[in-house]
């Protein structure tokens, strides 16, 4: 840091001659107070540094507390409720379809929850199926065979150039609204009927002994990948053959089947869905609303990721395939083992990216009806009359999804990315 | 270090004094007094509203420094808020709005409308965006204390439920468990809770925000039934193909008073709307007409004269208007029984609603008001 300051000031000691140097010697008195090291304050970059980095911290500040201050202004003058006391209140109004017991007399709280439950729920099967989708046409358009390589180009080119909003109408008002009604159901054997109240399919419900079952298979799950890790290690420390994989399928299989019997009575029954005086009664049901919206995000994201992969696949060197094939793998092989996992630094990133834009679409299910967060949100809006809080539980809900989405993502990332020394 | 750290305080100093100085513009701004301690220059004429919890007048004043009503309304409900062949906002609610406007500025064009989905009319009223809201709203006790002032009930509307005609239900407890279409955020999605929970009966719903997405669902088969206001479902069935393949139970679920509503913070304003609501309906029970107008100006019957502006007054320039307002509006707009059968008479233009409880007092109905004197 050089020389301390006294130390500069003492190396220069100012003399008073008469009146007129005394003001000269005042002004570099002045100067030299504003100065370090002999550099000026105003040219000193540690200072300006410093400067911009406080200038800009008050602005930040500064906004965010006119923004916060202006809330809570107007909120007064307009005798707004900013509590969150309401969610206890009871919400009055149905919902069209909740993965929990849900019913009026229920509380705006619990209301949220169904919403966020159901926003989950279509994110995380989006996020798997539309990543299938979307490897499978990334495949197919850099396919050899011709039909196939255009039959994805079109996929992607068309779905990616079409609003979301407009193919999730066309989903449910063109496609879902569009089948018989319900007493004319489409018939396919399971049972499964399909009509424009939705699906509904043969399932299995638990029964009492389903809970005790549950145990065994977690038991499986937890056991069997222990065992694979465990096999795999042994076998690449010794070199002895373990079959790691079998193994694990093995104890994966063996102990739910165990269970089954073991816990008595069966713990899952059949649920067949039967026509009542409107809908069928029973059974697996899959809603219209959820149907267009889960193949509406699937397809469009899907045309995302697609060439998110393309370009992951593409960025991997040509002489990488031809070496690959020249030690003798298969197509499927090259993919898996020399392709893919290099392919994956590329497309992580980016694939990080579209699954967050997935969970966020999902709130134009309000335009179709479907109650993800956002839908039970902006009613709860109207119903309570509520604005500031919901929307900063609606806010706080998407920012916690997506910064958990991208975290999981980002660990992963870290596994698959290149190794530097 | 040590430096830097007084070099930065320095720095700090110098920006805080700089913020200050800047909050010292207060001063300038000595005719709004409710400001906020440090407003930016130019911001301050828009101080009053900011103030309004006290103030009256304030969005009088501001309506009247506008020129212009911004009215809370709809374009997609028959006979209440809908567009001509032109393309000319009319119906029931818009005229309602239009009376204002004529007594504001004599000129029924003097509306901005802003059209709101059932969910957006609450925080549009209560953030004061809207000077008005006259878009079918029901008037409940915990609106009136959450959104804003309700004027005074201009139609009095039952929720219905309406059903195919080839189902052959008539009554709520043929629906046991049928799915039913609602729009979301509104009185209707609650009462039909309540009913379908009061009767022990179960049901499934099907919400939309969208009001079109409702209805579109139900004739596309999606839902069993569809409910909402009687008024409105009579106005959907009207644009629906075949009107007369759907039916409308003879039954009343909910008590729905439709009811123009301000914001709060204006006793002024409100006093206003309620008096332009009264006088429609006072000039109907006088007889004033927008035909016979001007010859009533003649009349020696006194309150005619009076709602005129011709002799004597009701409050005119307390509330800051015109003398004449009451003739001006009448001849522009017509009393409530022209503006209602405007749209839902005999002849109305969009559909024919018997008026039932719209009726005036004098006729057996509900439709009463105050006298204006």
């Amino acid at each position: 840091m050089g020389r301390p300051f006294h130390q500069a000031m003492r190396a220069k000691p100012v003399r008073y001659l008469d009146h007129k140097v005394n003001i000269m010697s005042q002004s570099s008195l002045v100067s030299r107070l504003l100065s370090r090291r002999g550099v000026p304050l105003w040219r000193d970059v540690v200072v300006l540094q410093w400067a911009a980095q406080i200038v800009s911290a008050v602005l930040v500040f500064g906004f965010l507390a006119f923004f916060f201050s202006n809330v809570m202004q107007a909120a007064e003058a307009r005798g707004l409720s900013l509590g969150f006391d309401f969610l206890d209140q009871a919400s009055g109004f149905p919902l069209g379809e909740s993965m929990i017991e849900y019913n009026p007399a229920r509380t705006f709280g619990y209301a949220f929850l169904v919403g966020i439950l159901n926003t989950l729920k279509v994110a995380l099967i989006g996020i798997v199926f539309a990543t299938l989708l979307g490897i499978a046409a990334a495949l197919a358009r850099l396919s050899s065979n011709w039909l196939v390589s255009k039959i994805a180009s079109v996929y992607i080119e068309i779905i990616r150039n079409v609003p979301l909003l407009v193919q999730l109408f066309f989903w449910y008002f063109a496609v879902f609204q569009q089948l018989p009604a319900v007493k004319d159901s489409i018939e396919i054997s399971g049972p499964i009927y399909i009509s424009q109240r939705g699906l509904y399919m043969v399932w299995a419900e638990p029964t009492s002994t389903f809970g005790y079952w549950m145990i065994f298979v977690t038991a499986g799950i937890v056991l069997s990948g222990m065992l694979n890790l465990f096999l795999t290690r042994y076998q690449i420390r010794t070199g002895h053959t373990t079959y790691s994989v079998t193994t694990a399928l093995i104890v994966l299989i063996a102990l739910p089947v165990a269970g089954w019997f073991l816990v008595g009575a069966s713990p899952l029954a059949k649920t067949v869905p039967v026509l009542a005086k409107f809908n069928y009664v029973g059974g697996l049901r899959l809603t219209p609303e959820f149907a267009s919206l889960l193949i509406g995000l699937v397809v469009y994201t899907g045309a995302f990721i697609a060439e998110v992969v393309r370009a992951g696949i593409l960025a991997v060197n040509k002489g990488q395939f031809e070496a690959a094939r020249a030690v003798g793998l298969n197509q499927m092989q090259v993919l898996r083992l020399v392709v893919f996992p290099q392919a994956l630094r590329v497309i992580i990133p980016p694939l990080i990216s579209q699954y967050l834009n997935l969970t966020k679409n999902s709130s134009l299910a309000i335009l179709i009806g479907y109650p993800d967060l956002f839908f039970v949100g902006r009613t709860i809006i109207n119903q309570a009359g509520r604005a500031v809080p919901v929307f900063l539980l609606i806010m706080a809900c998407y920012l916690f999804t997506s910064l958990t989405t991208s975290i999981i993502m980002n660990i992963y990332n870290r596994r698959v990315r290149l190794v530097e020394r | 270090m040590k430096r830097i750290t007084l070099s930065a305080l320095l720095a700090l100093l110098i920006l805080v004094s700089m913020v200050l100085a800047a909050c010292g513009t207060t001063e300038e701004c000595p005719e709004c007094p409710e400001c906020p301690t440090c407003p930016e220059a130019g911001e301050c004429p828009e101080c009053p509203e900011v103030g309004a919890a006290v103030g009256t007048g304030v969005i009088f004043d501001a309506v009247m420094a506008r020129g212009k009503v911004v009215c809370g309304s709809r374009t997609d409900l028959l006979g209440f808020g809908y567009l001509d062949e032109s393309g000319k906002n009319i119906g029931f609610d818009i005229d309602l709005c239009r009376a204002v406007a004529v007594a504001m500025f004599n000129d029924p064009e003097a509306v901005e409308f802003v059209f709101l989905t059932a969910a957006e009319r609450g925080p549009a009223l209560q953030t004061g965006e809207i000077d008005l809201l006259s878009r079918n709203v029901t008037w409940t006790s915990s609106r009136d204390s959450q959104w804003g002032n309700f004027t005074t009930v201009m139609f009095y509307d039952g929720q219905g439920m309406m059903v195919p005609v080839d189902t052959g239900f008539t009554q709520i407890e043929d629906l046991d468990g049928a799915t039913v279409c609602v729009t979301t955020g509104t009185t209707t999605e609650k009462n039909l809770a309540d009913n379908f929970r009061q009767r022990n009966l179960e049901f499934t719903a099907v919400t939309f925000e969208d009001t079109s997405a409702v209805y579109s669902a139900y004739v596309d088969g999606r839902c069993d039934a569809t409910t909402s206001d009687k008024s409105q479902l009579a106005a959907v069935r009207e644009g629906f193909a075949d009107p007369s393949a759907h039916f409308i139970m003879d039954l009343t679920m909910s008590k729905e008073p439709l009811t123009p509503a301000v914001p709060t913070g204006d006793d002024k304003w409100f006093d206003v709307v309620k008096t332009v609501m009264y006088l429609l309906i006072n000039a109907e029970e006088l007889g004033i007409t927008s035909q016979n107008v001007d010859e009533m100006m003649n009349s020696d019957n006194v309150p005619v004269r009076r709602l005129l502006g011709v002799e004597g007054s009701f409050g005119q320039e307390d509330l800051g208007l015109a003398v004449d307002f009451g003739a001006n509006v009448i001849r522009a707009v017509g009393n409530y029984g022209e503006v209602y059968d405007r749209y839902m008479g005999p002849n109305g233009d969009a559909f024919a609603l018997p008026r039932g409880p719209n009726k005036l007092w004098t006729d057996g109905g509900l439709i009463y008001a105050p006298p204006l004197r």
